[in-house]
C-alpha cells in the first residue's frame, strides 16, 4: 500500500545551492582578507548580499494551484515609485534601501500601541507560504509564493478599539534610501510622499490579507518592499503598500497616495473588477507574465468566494 | 553639397534609424526583452516612431533658424522611417498584444482617447507615405502636395498627445516630446508671422490689413 505523506520540509526550506556555495566563497574570502589585512579588509565585503532563506509552511488552503512566475521576472519587473517610475528602476536602484535595522509602529485607535522591531515581528507569528495571484492595475499579473502571516494576527495583538474603522499603512519616507522621493526638475514629484495606503478594518482583518516578509523561500528583496509589506490579493497591486514603517488604526478613510495623485483613476477600494475599466486600461483581461495570450480577469482576482461578502450591498462601480 | 557627402548623410540616417530595430532583434534573440516582452517591444517601437517623426519635423526649422538646406533632403527618408516604425508599433499591438481580437481593439479605439489619437496619427501618416514618391509630387502638383503633407503636423500632435495621455502619473518622457513639438511648431509659427509682416510692409503702410486668404500657408 502506498502511503502518501507530506514532505518533512517545505521546498522553500531547502537552501539554495548558490547560497551555500557563496557562503564558502565568503569564508575563503574572509580568510584571504585576514591574510591581506588590514589593507584589503573592505575587498571581502560581498557586493550584493544574497537574500537569507526564510522557512515557512505552505498553507495549501490559501494557495493557488498554478506554477509561480519566474523569480527573475518577479524581482525585475516592479512598480515601486520610491525608486523610480520605470519597471526596472526598483531592481537597478533598490540597493539604497537598508531593511535593517527597521521598526514598525502600530498605533492609533488601539489599546496596546507598540513599535515592533522587524526581527521581533517576524518571530511573533508562525510564517506561512501562500501562493497568490498579484493583479496590477496595468493589466498584467503574476503568481507569487509569499511568506508572511495574517495581518489580523498582529492587529488582534494590539487590540483595536471601537473607534478603529480603517487601517492606514505608511511607507518609509527617506530620500536617501528612496532616491525618487527627492523632488526632480521644477520640484516635480511623481507622488505626494510618503506613500500611504489604506483598508477598511474588516478588509484588513480578512484572513487573506497577508503581512509579508518574504517570497520564493527567502526574505523580501528590496525591490519587492523589504523588509515588510502587505499583500491583499483581491485588490490591484498598488493597494499592497511596501516597506511599511507605520500601521495606524484610524476612524476616517485614509487619503491614499494614488487617490491624491489621480482620484478619477485610483479609488480607495480598487478591488480587481473586470467590469470597471480604468481610463487607460480595460480591466476585462490581463497578461499573466510569462504567457503569450491575454486571459480574462476574474472578479476580485479570483477571490470572490472569500471576499465578495465584504462588499454586499455596495455599488462597486461607484466605489471603484 | 557634394554627392559623396549626400550619400554619407543618407547612409547615416539609415544606420541610425535601423539601429533600434537591430537592437530589438538582438535582445529578442538573446531573450533579453524583460518580464513583459510584448509591452517592451510596443513601447520601444512607439518611442522611436515619435523620435523619428519629430526629427523629420525638425528639418524645416533647421533651415529657418540656421539657414541650412541639406536637412531638407533627409525629410522624406525620416518621414518614411517614422511610418515604418508606426506600422510595426501597430502590428505588434494588434498581433502580439491582442492577437487579432478586432472587436476588443475597436472598443479600445473608440473608448480610450489615447488610442483614438494613436490611430489618428497612424491614419494621417498613410497618405503621406503613399504620396512620398517624386512621381506622386508631380502628379499632385507642388501646391496640393504641400497642403496634403501638412497632415504631418496633425500626426505629430496626435502622437504626442497619445503618449501624454497613456503615460501614468510621474512619467516625464512625454513632456519632453511635447516640449520639442512646441518648439518645432513655434519656429514655424514665428517664421510665418515674420513673412506676413514683411509682405504687409512691402505693400505699404496705408493698405488696410488683408484678411488671410485660404491659399496662404500658415506653417510651412
Amino acid at each position: 500500500m502506498l502511503i502518501r505523506r507530506a514532505p518533512r520540509f517545505a521546498a522553500s526550506e531547502i537552501t539554495d545551492p548558490q547560497l551555500y556555495l557563496s557562503r564558502r566563497e565568503l569564508i575563503s574570502g574572509a580568510a584571504a582578507a585576514l591574510v591581506l589585512a588590514p589593507s584589503a579588509g573592505t575587498a571581502a565585503t560581498p557586493a550584493a548580499a544574497a537574500l537569507q532563506p526564510l522557512a515557512a509552511t505552505r498553507n495549501a488552503a490559501f494557495s493557488l494551484n498554478e506554477p509561480p512566475t519566474k523569480v527573475e521576472a518577479a524581482t525585475t519587473y516592479n512598480n515601486f515609485y520610491e525608486f523610480g517610475v520605470n519597471k526596472d528602476d526598483p531592481s537597478r536602484l533598490g540597493h539604497t534601501l537598508r531593511p535593517r535595522p527597521w521598526t514598525v509602529q502600530v498605533d492609533g485607535f488601539v489599546s496596546k500601541p507598540k513599535t515592533f522591531d522587524i526581527d521581533e515581528l517576524i518571530r511573533l507569528f508562525p510564517l506561512e507560504e501562500r501562493v497568490y495571484s498579484l493583479r496590477c492595475v496595468e493589466a498584467w499579473s503574476m503568481v507569487i509564493p509569499w511568506i508572511g502571516f495574517p495581518l489580523a494576527s498582529l492587529l488582534k495583538r494590539v487590540e483595536p478599539t471601537g473607534q478603529a474603522k480603517y487601517v492606514e499603512f505608511t511607507t518609509l519616507l527617506d530620500p536617501v534610501q528612496f532616491p525618487a522621493q527627492k523632488p526632480g526638475f521644477f520640484g516635480f514629484s511623481s507622488l505626494d510622499w510618503p506613500y500611504v495606503e489604506g483598508l477598511r478594518v474588516d478588509e484588513a482583518m480578512h484572513p487573506l490579507t497577508l503581512l509579508t516578509v518574504g517570497m520564493y523561500g527567502k526574505v523580501l528583496p528590496n525591490q519587492n518592499g523589504a523588509p515588510v509589506r502587505v499583500v491583499i490579493p483581491w485588490k490591484y497591486g498598488f493597494k499592497s503598500a511596501k516597506s511599511i514603517v507605520r500601521i495606524r488604526l484610524v476612524s476616517e478613510q485614509p487619503k491614499t497616495a494614488w487617490e491624491k495623485a489621480a482620484p478619477q483613476e485610483y479609488g480607495f477600494y480598487s478591488n480587481v473588477n473586470p467590469a470597471v475599466s480604468h481610463p487607460r486600461w480595460s480591466q476585462a483581461d490581463e497578461r499573466r507574465i510569462g504567457e503569450f495570450r491575454r486571459r480574462p480577469t476574474l472578479p476580485f482576482n479570483g477571490y470572490a468566494d472569500q471576499v465578495a461578502s465584504l462588499y454586499a450591498g455596495m455599488d462597486l462601480k461607484k466605489n471603484y | 553639397m557634394t554627392r559623396p557627402a549626400r550619400i554619407a548623410l543618407k547612409v547615416s540616417v539609415w544606420t541610425v534609424c535601423l539601429a533600434p530595430l537591430a537592437l530589438l532583434a538582438y535582445r529578442a534573440w538573446t531573450d533579453d526583452l524583460g518580464a513583459n516582452p510584448i509591452s517592451f517591444i510596443t513601447n520601444t517601437l512607439g518611442d522611436w516612431t515619435l523620435r523619428i517623426l519629430l526629427t523629420s519635423l525638425a528639418m524645416t526649422p533647421l533651415r529657418i533658424v540656421f539657414g541650412l538646406s541639406w536637412p531638407i533632403t533627409l525629410r522624406r527618408l525620416l518621414g518614411l522611417f517614422a511610418f515604418a516604425y508606426v506600422c510595426l508599433h501597430f502590428a505588434v499591438w494588434s498581433v502580439l498584444d491582442f492577437f487579432f481580437d478586432w472587436p476588443r481593439m475597436w472598443a479600445d479605439i473608440v473608448k480610450r482617447p489615447y488610442i483614438t489619437l494613436g490611430m489618428l496619427a497612424l491614419l494621417s501618416l498613410i497618405p503621406l507615405a503613399a504620396t512620398s514618391t517624386t512621381a506622386m509630387i508631380r502628379r499632385l502638383g507642388a501646391r496640393n502636395w504641400t497642403r496634403l503633407h501638412r497632415l504631418a503636423y496633425v500626426a505629430a500632435v496626435c502622437a504626442v498627445l497619445h503618449y501624454l495621455w497613456l503615460a501614468k502619473v510621474g512619467v516625464k518622457d512625454p513632456y519632453w516630446y511635447a516640449a520639442a513639438l512646441v518648439v518645432l511648431l513655434g519656429v514655424r509659427g514665428w517664421d510665418w508671422s515674420r513673412r506676413v509682416m514683411r509682405r504687409r510692409r512691402a505693400r505699404g503702410e496705408t493698405t488696410p490689413p488683408r484678411v488671410r486668404s485660404q491659399v496662404e500657408n500658415p506653417l510651412s
